[in-house]
């Protein structure tokens, strides 16, 4: 191989850069934005919610005609998406399994733009003179966790909701150490309230955190396939072991693409089941 | 990997996707789904009713024919007695009439037979005279022997 290694770092360097206002360079910095993140999932918001309400007025409008194309799609779609709640979530709540439909195909667009092309839209972002490009929203940790933590916001509303602020604060303190002796209860709810807390942040994080794992893995490993092919450029196809490698890619890019296919939806599915299981388990009385 | 003011724009980017999918999308998909699903249903119902109906009026339709058919069994037995009726009545009829042309004509018969030998006694009995006054060459006062030539008539 023909690469340098400071090509190489540069390249990986490269995908890994967000387009930002300003180079951040702390963890954690609120004047900073991710121009590219918020393009593209703003993008496929209204990719997802625009689609999707033209079938809902269709449909409403003509209640009997027979659904065909993309309309049975989408009511595929919602029907098994009210499926899934009503098998976890038994109560009334107007909110889940819509959330649930939106979390399912918000994720799922999020995740797709990792099946583009990994240099595509760099390459065209930098033909009009951005310096960054990073298209798939849930690589980033804003994304991830801005899908997050608004559940997190709607696991604590509808707790406090449901079981009002004391039963709430009984449910973080009194299990699942519990005595009748109120003198051992209260060292003991102080051990509970540090178990709980941990329990009901780590779901947040935890779902956060899955998500981003699992998709910045699988842009990386196209991101180092594209490496194989990197430096030679179109100079390499004078050569035998550059046909090589060229193929060699595009087997492998085409291998992981379908097994990727398969992630992207799991992980869309997975992150939907959870927030339904956490806003039933904040509508349950212990 | 850094946390930025990215969160906070994503975090209310998608309160307002969740409100618009819960508002515009949600129930406008649902809804007609749910009342396609109670069309079907109904119509799978008023089938069934529909198919109950037919077998009933098919079993009605049934029985009426059966009904239909004994009357006409019966209509006809009927009409094969009175038919039997009317002919063995003219039957005897028939009958009593030729027994009455037949002693009519036998009492007619017997009239002209007894008319017949009258006149032949009679006639035997000129016959008779005459061949006496032949014999006796003399004319027989027939008025005065009328008495025993009715006689003798009689006895022929």
């Amino acid at each position: 191989m023909a690469a340098t290694q400071p090509q190489i770092g540069e390249y990986i360097l490269h995908h890994l850069t967000f387009l930002t206002n300003k180079p951040q360079t702390s963890l954690v910095n609120f004047t900073v934005i991710d121009y590219d993140t918020v393009f593209f999932s703003v993008l496929l918001a209204v990719l997802f919610a625009g689609s999707f309400y033209l079938v809902a007025r269709k449909s409403a409008a003509a209640a009997n005609s027979v659904p065909r194309g993309f309309q049975s799609f989408v009511e595929m779609l919602v029907d098994w998406v009210d499926s899934q709640v009503k098998d976890v979530f038994h109560g009334t709540n107007q909110l889940i399994a819509p959330l649930a439909l939106t979390i399912f195909c918000w994720v799922y667009l999020f995740n797709f733009m990792d099946l583009l092309p990994v240099d595509l839209l760099p390459d065209v972002a930098g033909a009009v003179g951005l310096a960054h490009l990073k298209v798939v929203p849930s690589t980033d940790l804003n994304g991830t966790f801005g899908l997050s933590l608004t559940v997190f916001i709607l696991m604590i509303y509808y707790s406090i909701k449901v079981k009002g602020p004391l039963g709430f604060l009984g449910e973080l303190t009194l299990q699942p150490f519990r005595t009748k002796n109120i003198f051992v209860q209260i060292p003991l709810s102080i051990v509970n309230f540090v178990l709980e807390s941990v329990t009901l942040i780590a779901r947040p994080v935890s779902l956060a955190l899955r998500l981003f794992g699992n998709l910045f893995a699988g842009e990386m490993i196209f991101v180092l396939l594209a490496l194989l092919t990197l430096v030679h450029s179109y100079a390499g196809l004078e050569s035998l072991s550059g046909w090589g490698m060229a193929l060699m890619q595009a087997v492998l890019t085409f291998a992981w693409e379908v097994f990727h296919l398969l992630i992207i939806t799991i992980q869309a599915f997975i992150f939907m089941v959870l927030t339904i299981v956490y806003l039933a388990m904040a509508h349950e009385h212990h | 990997m850094h946390i930025n003011l990215t969160l906070v724009i994503q975090m209310a980017v998608f309160a307002v996707l969740i409100w618009f999918t819960m508002k515009f999308v949600w129930p406008m998909v649902l809804g007609p789904m749910q009342e396609r699903e109670r069309r079907i249903a109904q119509g799978l119902a008023a089938a069934g009713k529909g198919e109950e109906e037919l077998r009933q009026a098919r079993e009605g339709a049934e029985s009426i024919l059966r009904e239909a058919r004994e009357r006409a069994g019966v209509i006809v037995d009927q009409a094969q007695r009175s038919a039997n009726e009317i002919l063995e009545q003219a039957r005897s009829t028939a009958t009593q009439e030729g027994q009455r042309l037949l002693a009519a004509a036998q009492q007619q018969i017997g009239l002209d037979a007894a008319r017949a030998k009258e006149q032949l006694r009679q006639q035997v009995g000129s016959i008779a005279v005459a061949a006496a006054a032949k014999l006796l060459e003399r004319e027989i006062d027939a008025r005065a022997h009328e008495a025993l030539l009715n006689e003798f008539a009689a006895q022929l």
